[in-house]
């Protein structure tokens, strides 16, 4: 996969996004697909500099041509960059953007119908389904009525910020909504990219173990929101409530938790009112004019 | 693994700057990896060989530099190092922890030809 342009070698497909470039472009970007964020493909490559074959660096081998050059940038660093450009968006239009992770089969899924046939009334909502479980959990979510947009990363473990990027052209989300984003199902490498959201919220079922927030800590430490679902299957399992809450604030001591059965629907109330309430937070400062103007400017 | 895409990452800097710094082969490459950074050192090494066949760093060796974790203990009021999150402070058990380093995933130098 390309970490630069998101589109993994054929891999990637984003509906209606029509994007379909080679791969041996040369980046930066020549391609003229319309971002709705006017991102440019920046590169901050000044950073670079050259300092020769400095003496104190004794493995360059003295006769060869070899000279060392000092680079110190960030392995993520064009991530974060997409990151950045897409949280910018998401602040000037007041969406709240929440990116939801787990292992496969945590109940992403169900959990996020649930939430949108119970939601959809009271606010514009979409979706960006990236797990890759089944492959038409898109259409699960349409028939709640709520727009959402299948990534296929392929054989990619993880969204990254360029695909969000490149989503919201099609998928077009409304000012003051909020967009949900499912993630691959994996508590690894989806930590370690930020997609530009404002919350990512790490779903744990009863099912697994209640020592799932030691064993990936930095899922656990990445995320403001636990969801500890499944809670209706409690009374069939050893499962320590208690332990694994003390085991994920161990890792993050700010982490909230909210216990779940999305098929009951039992503490999705407490759910909707943290949604309700980050939603209020992302409207903060909202000007409307501002992105009115912005899309004048833009029909010109 | 994300390694595989991290090592595209790398790869991408690598081919940026033989651009910008005219260079034509790179010979050996140095991460700092902080050991928070999630990365396997050993998956990271082999996604590197795959990765940048037939490019410009093709059959450079990578050397990873890793990088120890730093936290701050509240209880003991001690700068203190640690190997992981979640862990409790060396000294004295308390797992109020305040880290401040260790998850860094940066290029720090190349030699190149
Ligand atoms: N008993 C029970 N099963 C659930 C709950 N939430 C999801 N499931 C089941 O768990 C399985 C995986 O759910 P899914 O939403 O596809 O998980 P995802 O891979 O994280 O998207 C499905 O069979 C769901 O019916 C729950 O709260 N209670
Ligand atoms: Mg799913
Ligand atoms: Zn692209
Ligand atoms: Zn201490």
């Amino acid at each position: 996969m390309c970490t630069v342009c998101g589109c993994s070698e054929g891999e990637t497909t984003i509906e209606g996004a029509a994007h379909s470039h080679s791969h041996d472009h040369e980046h930066p970007h020549d391609h003229s697909h319309d971002h709705s964020h006017d991102h440019e493909h920046h590169h901050h490559d000044d950073k670079t500099h050259d300092y020769g074959q400095g003496p104190a660096h004794a493995h360059a081998p003295g006769l060869s041509q070899s000279r060392m050059v000092q680079i110190e940038q960030d392995i993520l660093g064009k991530n974060n960059r997409y990151a950045n450009e897409n949280r910018s968006y998401f602040a000037e239009h007041a969406i709240l953007a929440l990116n939801l992770v787990s292992s496969p089969g945590s109940g992403k899924t169900t959990l996020l119908t649930k939430t949108l046939t119970d939601l959809k009334d009271t606010l514009p909502l979409s979706v960006i389904e990236g797990d890759q479980q089944t492959a038409n959990d898109a259409d699960r979510i349409r028939e709640t009525g709520v727009k959402a947009l299948q990534i296929n990363t392929g054989k990619g473990c993880h969204l990254d910020a360029h695909m969000v990027g490149h989503a919201m052209e099609p998928l077009a989300p409304e000012d003051k909504s909020v967009l949900f984003i499912e993630n691959v199902g994996n508590l690894v490498c989806p930590a370690a990219f930020d997609l530009g959201e404002a919350h990512k919220v790490a779903i744990l079922s009863v099912t697994e173990g209640e020592d799932k927030p030691l064993k990936y800590p930095d899922m656990f430490f990445a995320a403001d929101l636990m969801i500890l679902n499944k809670i209706d299957l409690l009374p069939y399992l050893n499962f320590d409530v208690e332990k694994c809450m003390a085991y994920a604030r161990r890792v993050n001591p700010s982490i909230k938790i909210i216990q779940v059965s999305a098929t009951t629907g039992e503490g999705m109330d407490t759910w909707y009112q943290w949604i309700q309430a980050t939603h209020q937070i992302a409207m903060i400062g909202y000007q409307p004019k501002l992105a009115a103007v912005d899309a004048d400017a833009k029909a010109a | 693994m994300h390694e595989m895409s991290l090592c595209e990452g790398v790869l991408t800097v690598l081919e940026d700057s033989a651009k910008q710094q005219g260079f034509k082969k790179v010979k050996k490459v140095w991460l700092e990896i902080g050991v928070l950074s999630g990365v396997e050192h050993e998956a990271m090494l082999f996604s590197y060989d795959v990765v940048v066949k037939g490019s410009v760093a093709d059959g450079s060796t990578l050397e990873i530099i890793e990088l120890p974790a730093q936290a701050w203990c509240m209880q003991c009021m001690n700068e203190v190092e640690i190997t992981g999150r979640g862990e409790p402070c060396p000294s004295c058990d308390s797992y109020q922890l305040q880290i401040s380093s260790g998850d860094e995933l940066r290029i720090k130098e190349l030699e190149v030809e």
